[in-house]
């Protein structure tokens, strides 16, 4: 599972930054059949974690409400130079992972 | 009649009364989760829908909250409902001191018409909400439809 992710690589102590995550993913809703008219099996990704230098600074619940390739985009202040990692988990117990580093001025 | 002023009329008619449904039912099971059966305040939150989708397997939605997002007063958690999909909780979103700016932007599926109801819990412990009317005109699918 990659993840298209954004945020700034650079950023001064105190601003607030905005982060933009795109993970791939389909999303089952567990609704749908497929050609032989049997149920796909539900799979979406229950929740997301973003931890910046090993705190948690954001998590999302999912659900099927959520699209495919789900998109989330959010804030967090500038702390400290260091990662934020990205972490996420989907009904099947697969597990995404990502790292991005940041360099914080002042 | 020119062709635009007709689909301004049309889309208008077919809106659902937003105004009239504003409420947020305390006793709702999936909100009582949430909030121990406190108040339900409108206010404070701003939910961001377009008025018309043409497909509804991917809205754009934005929540953001009045909130100065310091220790002492924050967002805590962001609730989405929505009311004719399966799974009416369809997301939550936890936030904190840190996030600096009390916003979060998704897409959502959503199964038809309907109105969409962010909650949104405060560091003092006071709840508020805002909804939005979405006219979808073609849903997410649940079936081969």
């Amino acid at each position: 599972m990659g993840a298209r992710i954004q945020i700034p690589r650079e950023a001064r102590r105190g601003d607030v930054i905005e982060i933009r995550i795109l993970i791939q993913h389909p999303m089952e809703t567990g609704y749908r059949h497929d050609d032989v008219g049997h149920l796909i099996k539900r799979n979406v990704i229950n929740v997301l974690y973003c931890r910046y230098n090993g705190v948690e600074v954001f998590r999302a619940d999912l659900s099927s409400g959520i699209s495919a390739n789900p998109y989330v985009q959010f804030y967090t202040v500038a702390e400290a130079s260091g990662e934020f990692e990205f972490t996420w988990i989907d009904d099947e117990g697969e597990q995404g992972l990502e790292r991005q580093s940041i360099v914080v001025k002042g | 009649m020119k062709r635009r002023d007709f689909l301004a009329g049309a889309a208008g008619a077919f809106a659902l009364p937003g105004a009239a449904l504003a409420q947020v039912d305390p006793l709702d099971p999936l909100v009582w989760v949430v909030t121990n059966g406190a108040p339900v305040r409108k206010g404070k939150v701003t939910l961001v829908l377009p008025q018309l989708a043409d497909n509804g397997n991917s809205v754009p939605i934005r929540i953001t909250v009045d909130s100065p997002m310091t220790a002492a007063d924050h967002v805590k958690s962001i609730h989405l409902y929505s009311e004719r999909n399966p799974v009416r909780n369809m997301a939550n979103f936890y936030l904190g001191p840190r996030a600096g700016r009390a916003e979060v932007n998704s897409r959502v599926r959503l199964a038809g018409s309907q109105r969409v109801t962010a909650v949104a819990k405060l560091s003092d412990g006071s709840f508020w909400y805002d909804a939005a009317s979405i006219v979808v005109t073609l849903s997410a699918c649940l079936d081969e439809s």
